[in-house]
């Protein structure tokens, strides 16, 4: 039920930021600048007497260095790679079939990127043991770990370690918040 | 445990209260039998009611029925026993306090016994005046064990955790929850801290670096050392009698692991338990032969003991599929540990002689127990009005302590040892 929530929202971010995008679209567009100089030179040959001549100091050309918003994919929200979580079922610790390609996309992009850290992070409900529950988040951590390394992903960019029932993204004591905490989450060092 | 089921009607009220700036203590429940003991107040004038810390002292444990004689009577002068005999005193103690000339406080009290009419015992006790509620915790602990022949908890100290919004304290504090003092103030989570066996250090896991490592803290100086910072998860820490050694929780090769490292710089980690499985929460017995630990090997978290030398381990755990959180008591002759038991987690005691199985709790959100140094009393977390709270429960059931605090969220319980 929960995750239902959290990709709907998920979904609602996603177009939320395509609008973001197309509109950085149009400030790059140079064409505007053009359009205004021309215009201020038309001004200029319809004056009163045809005996134009260049408006003192008007050479004056500015270059534009257009610096380009990254092309890492880690940083557009369209990108698989925004998904950064990865949610297990009750007493479980396998990684679910609808994960699997949250996992795959980061394998992806951190083979392709060596030089790229990842820190992944097991979580679990707040039930039980503190101790037992910090070993539990590592099962899971642990899980995702794997998966990575067997795609790929060499093992010196990947630590996986438990924050156990200690920082709970959903602070309720129903199931729902309960599954929220079911988690590894993938940190980009 | 058979005697649980007589708890209720032995909620008899509050046998002592007190509220302090940021404790309180609830007493609910009387021992199997309580001695009658008369307590007169101390005379001289001090900045600390001592004998009023005797009568706190002794009435928490659950072993005395205290009378407030409601008079001063010095330790020298002539006791009135048939006085104290109509009120149904069996001992009676007074006591004095006089300011020395270098400051200090001499305690002095004397124990009688009201039915044959002698003196018992007696002593003097030069303390700080920071230190008088220390000298009233030291004559509580001399009166109880002269009278019971059980060694007094009452200069025991506790350490905790707190936490108050986003801000994780941890906190020592005396066994009746006064002079809370805060080792440590953080961000991130706190959470397992263990006393040297000395009582001068403190190991437990932070979260300060974003992840779980072990340290150990100098009480005296502040003076910490991440003993146990390797890649992975680093948790669990548990010290060896001798307290040179630490048992930690280690993720080297994947899941939790057993490992031992030197208690001073974590230096030589060897590992201990070789599992497919989780294995943590290690905990030596007294002997430092025997370690206890969780693991899921067989498939539900049980508790295991292994010898310190290596070889194979050994479940010990049956009653449930969740049993987990060992604790050896200080005579090495019971665990208590933590159980789920349809849904509820509560605290269990199993005779490791023996091998009874009994439930002590009854709480439903019970985490983390501790024993007294003395094994007579377990500390534990539980929930209460939807904050996290600490309870101390005596062994036999029978009598129970709820502390309160205004630091928040209280939680990670870790009795202290006796100190000298």
């Amino acid at each position: 039920m929960k995750r239902h929530t959290l990709a709907t929202l998920a979904a609602v971010a996603t177009a939320l930021s395509l609008g973001a995008c197309s509109s950085a679209v149009k400030l790059d567009d140079p064409a505007p600048v053009d359009d205004r100089n021309a215009a201020a030179g038309a001004a200029g040959a319809g004056g009163a007497n045809g005996s134009a001549r260049p408006v003192p100091g008007s050479d004056r050309p500015v270059a534009q260095v257009d610096l380009q918003p990254s092309k890492d994919p880690l940083n557009d929200p369209a990108s698989p790679l925004a998904k950064r979580s990865v949610y297990f079922d009750f007493d479980s610790f396998s990684i679910r079939d609808d994960f699997r390609p949250v996992v795959d996309a980061h394998a992806r992009y951190l083979v392709g990127n060596k030089t790229r850290r990842v820190v992944v992070q097991g979580n679990t409900d707040e039930r039980g043991s503190r101790e037992y529950n910090l070993a539990l988040g590592q099962k899971r951590s642990e899980a995702v770990r794997r998966a990575l390394t067997s795609l790929g992903v060499a093992d010196t960019q990947i630590e996986a370690v438990s924050l156990g029932e200690e920082k709970p993204r959903a602070t309720g004591t129903d199931e729902a918040s309960f599954a929220e905490n079911r988690r590894a989450d993938i940190v980009y060092q | 445990m058979r005697r649980l089921h007589r708890l209720v009607p032995l909620f008899l009220g509050l046998v002592a209260a007190t509220a302090s700036a940021q404790m309180r203590i609830d007493v609910s429940g009387v021992g199997a039998t309580q001695l009658p003991i008369a307590i007169a107040g101390f005379e001289g004038r001090a900045p600390q009611d001592v004998a009023a810390v005797v009568r706190s002292d002794l009435a928490r444990s659950g072993a005395f029925r205290v009378i407030d004689t409601q008079q001063t009577v010095s330790d020298t002068a002539p006791v009135d026993f048939a006085s104290l005999r109509s009120r149904g005193a069996e001992t009676f103690v007074a006591g004095s306090v006089a300011r020395l000339a270098d400051g200090r406080y001499d305690v002095r009290y004397r124990l009688h016994d009201a039915v044959k009419q002698q003196p018992i015992s007696g002593e003097s006790l030069v303390a700080p005046e920071a230190d008088l509620r220390l000298a009233g915790h030291r004559i509580a602990d001399a009166i109880i064990e002269k009278l019971t022949g059980e060694k007094g908890i009452f200069s025991t100290r506790i350490a905790f955790v707190s936490k108050q919004g986003n801000r994780y304290r941890l906190n020592v504090a005396d066994w009746d929850g006064e002079n809370v003092q805060s080792p440590l103030v953080s961000p991130e989570p706190i959470i397992s801290p263990s006393w040297s066996p000395d009582g001068g250090r403190l190991a437990y896991v932070s979260f300060e670096q974003k992840k779980p490592v072990v340290y150990v803290h100098t009480l005296a100086t502040g003076q910490r050392t991440a003993v146990a910072n390797f890649r992975g998860s680093n948790s669990a820490p548990a010290w060896s009698p001798d307290g040179r050694t630490l048992a930690v929780a280690l993720t080297l090769n994947g899941l939790s692991q057993i490992y031992l490292i030197n208690a001073a710089d974590g230096a030589n980690a060897r590992r201990l338990t070789t599992s497919n499985a989780i294995d943590t929460e290690p905990v030596f017995a007294p002997d430092g032969k025997t370690l206890y630990f969780t693991s899921d090997r067989g498939g539900s978290p049980q508790i295991y003991r292994i010898p310190v030398s290596g070889g194979d381990a050994t479940r010990v755990t049956f009653g449930s599929s969740y049993n987990v959180s060992p604790r050896v008591s200080p005579d090495g002759q019971r665990l208590a540990f933590l159980t789920r038991r349809d849904g509820r987690f509560l605290v269990g005691l199993k005779d490791l002689a023996g091998g009874n199985e009994s439930v002590l709790t009854d709480g439903g959100a019970e985490e983390s127990p501790s024993f007294a140094p003395n094994g007579r009393w377990i500390m534990y977390a539980t929930q209460s009005g939807g904050r996290d709270t600490l309870m101390a429960i005596s062994v036999d059931g029978r009598v129970r302590q709820r502390l309160t605090s205004t630091l928040g969220d209280i939680r990670e319980p870790a009795w202290g040892p006796f100190s000298n």
